[in-house]
């Protein structure tokens, strides 16, 4: 399956900013988030297609993934 | 801060100045100051621009004292732009600086019966003032300059530029930051013309002399002060996210979860958001020697802002706010970093709220007077409200204005002030509050988008209807109290996830002022005041009706999410049900 997987802020340090990625069907949002050796306090929030997901989703084919440290501002 | 200062500017002979005990005001700050005395001293049906208003300018409960992040000032009045009761607060270090000359609030009242314009100097001594006609359409950077020439660096300014001078609805008050650049604004609601109209340029403070003020019991405070700085640091907003990127940070997750208005609320996507975000000002600000990091305050432990250069490592501006780049960036389809810095900086030079000058030109742009993305006729605009022409003074009257003149439908404004950088269909707990806050559309006065998109204080789903109003409402009284403190708004993101930082500032208010305030105490500090100020708009001729957003909000659905306002009419009627 390939999804977009986009990182921000300080998730981007010693990774990427934004990559199409391929994983095997099945694949949850916790899966993806050890492979990129990232803490679970760290992907703070995640979004798929725009909309708030938990890392037990498992990603569908053409998704785009979004993960953010917290963050805040306003 | 047990003194007000008074200036009556239409007294027989010239300006009258008068101290007097704080009396009926006391124990009050900030926003809970300048809306009780708006409240109780003005007409809620005067012309904002008459001699019958008052500008009322407030530092927090706290500020003056070694409580980190107390910095905040609120300038409080009718204001020109929604007719209703205005509190607009800002950073930088008036707030500190008046507060150790011991004022709890400098109220200007009256109207000088000649177009005269005259500068305050405040110290130990006093206040004097005196007429100064070489100040005439000086702007912000300029009059801090020449305040400079003449009373030194260790000083302190409030002033208006150009559109303060034209009284126009969006002008703002600045407030100068640590190295006293004009750069921090009470931006919203036209306090700037305000000031404007009772015929002050700028008031001049110097805390020369004068020491940091002390709790009354000082080892109680110093461990409160100490475990609240502790708090902030290890929270990952305010000790990580905010420090690093700043407020604009939040670009790309606006943009991601589809809330970013787009070409004047027309979509919730923008393409370029990416050449704009915190990440990339972040990185040209460290890459041509300006900073990502730097507080707009003496004891700011966030320091959220930074120093934005141009490319060849000039001063450009300070690093502009989230609301500021989507105002002027995706809002009217401008993708420029170095071009939406100029602006920013042309809005605080002239001193206009960046809000509604992004929102006015998002609206001009949808008019036709000039084409969405085309960014030097957006800089045009800007230069035409500092000139004062015809078209200039139109676009510095604001959104709802410049929209009524140009025959254009979709206005976003409430209460005829613009809607900030978040799209209330796609973060609906927002549009409660854009709907029903005292203050016209103002996120500050509640921020759900910190528990719809940010996740601090819970979740409650941005694009249901559901728990928005609860939502809204414990967030507008919680806000309504912090703005008292003279705390900076984003310590709510510490106090909100972590109880004890929280209860450290409980301790440090209580061991301040020998009090013993509970949590409790607190939310009935903020009710009371929202209550004043919706008081204030009853009398003024604001009704349920006028706490709604425009109707395209709900009849025009919002891509990528392809969402309407849900929130329906009478659970907007329950916000202030407590």
């Amino acid at each position: 399956m390939r999804v977009t997987v986009k990182l921000f802020a300080t998730l981007r340090d010693g990774r990427f900013t934004e990559g199409e990625r391929e994983y095997p069907a099945g694949t949850t949002i916790g899966d993806i988030i050890r492979t990129l050796e990232m803490d679970e306090n760290e992907a703070a929030l995640i979004f798929v297609n725009g909309r708030h997901a938990d890392i037990g989703y498992e990603i569908l084919d053409g998704d785009t993934l979004a993960i953010f440290p917290p963050i805040g501002g306003g | 801060m047990d003194k007000i200062l008074r200036i009556d500017m239409g007294a027989e002979g010239g300006p009258k100045i008068t101290e007097s005990p704080v009396g009926a005001y006391a124990g009050l700050g900030g926003r809970a100051l300048t809306s009780s005395v708006v409240a109780s001293e003005v007409d809620p049906l005067c012309h904002p621009l008459s001699a019958a208003n008052k500008l009322v300018i407030a530092p927090g409960l706290l500020s003056g004292s070694i409580a980190a992040m107390s910095g905040r000032i609120s300038v409080g009045c009718k204001s020109p732009l929604t007719g209703g009761i205005k509190e607009a607060n800002s950073g930088g270090q008036p707030a500190q600086v008046l507060a150790r000359l011991n004022y709890a609030a400098i109220v200007l009242e009256g109207k000088p019966k000649e177009d005269t314009l005259y500068k305050v100097f405040i110290n130990k001594d006093g206040a004097k003032i005196a007429e100064d006609k070489s100040l005439n359409m000086l702007s912000n950077y300029q009059v801090v300059e020449k305040m400079k020439g003449e009373y030194g660096n260790k000083i302190a300014c409030i002033s208006i530029g150009q559109a303060g001078e034209m009284r126009l609805s969006a002008a703002s008050i600045a407030f100068t930051d640590m190295e006293l650049r004009p750069s921090r604004h009470a931006g919203r609601g036209g306090v700037g013309a305000v000031m404007g109209s009772k015929g002050v340029k700028v008031i001049v403070i110097d805390d020369s002399g004068c020491s940091t003020r002390q709790p009354k019991d000082p080892e109680k405070f110093k461990a409160a002060n100490i475990k609240f700085i502790e708090g902030l640091r290890s929270h990952p907003v305010t000790g990580q996210a905010l420090p690093a990127y700043g407020t604009n940070v939040l670009t790309n997750i606006v943009n991601e979860a589809g809330a970013y208005p787009t070409y004047n609320f027309k979509q919730g996507r923008f393409q370029g958001a990416a050449k704009i975000s915190g990440e990339t000002y972040a990185e040209l600000e460290t890459k041509r020697g300006g900073l990502a990091t730097h507080g707009c305050h003496s004891g700011c432990v966030i320091r959220c802002s930074g120093i934005f250069n141009d490319k060849d490592g000039h001063f450009l501006s300070k690093q502009p706010e989230y609301e500021t780049v989507w105002a002027h960036g995706g809002n009217c389809g401008i993708d420029d970093p170095d071009k939406i810095a100029l602006l920013d900086f042309l809005d605080d030079d002239i001193g206009l709220d960046t809000i509604e000058m992004g929102v006015t030109i998002g609206v001009a742009m949808d008019g036709g007077l000039i084409q969405f993305g085309d960014v030097d006729g957006a800089i045009n605009l800007i230069k035409e409200v500092g000139k004062g022409t015809p078209l200039g003074r139109i676009i510095g009257s604001g959104a709802a204005v410049t929209g009524k003149v140009l025959g254009v439908e979709k206005v976003p404004v409430v209460k005829g002030q613009a809607l900030p950088a978040y799209d209330p269909r796609a973060v609906q707990g927002i549009g409660v509050t854009y709907a029903t806050s005292p203050m016209g559309a103002d996120h500050t006065a509640g921020y759900a988008i910190a528990t719809n998109i940010l996740k601090v204080g819970g979740y409650v789903d941005p694009l249901k209807p559901e728990g928005q109003v609860e939502l809204s409402r414990n967030l507008q009284i919680a806000t309504a109290a912090v703005d008292s403190t003279g705390m900076c708004i984003f310590i709510a993101f510490a106090i909100m996830d972590q109880p004890e930082t929280f209860q450290a500032l409980l301790d440090m208010l209580n061991a301040f002022y020998g009090l013993e305030l509970t949590a409790e105490g607190v939310a009935e500090l903020g009710k009371k005041v929202l209550k004043t100020e919706r008081d204030f708009n009853m009398h003024a001729g604001f009704s349920q009706i006028h706490d709604r957003l425009p109707g395209f909000f709900k009849t025009e659905s919002l891509s990528p999410h392809n969402v309407t306002f849900q929130v329906k009419d009478e659970e907007l009627d329950t916000a202030f049900n407590w």
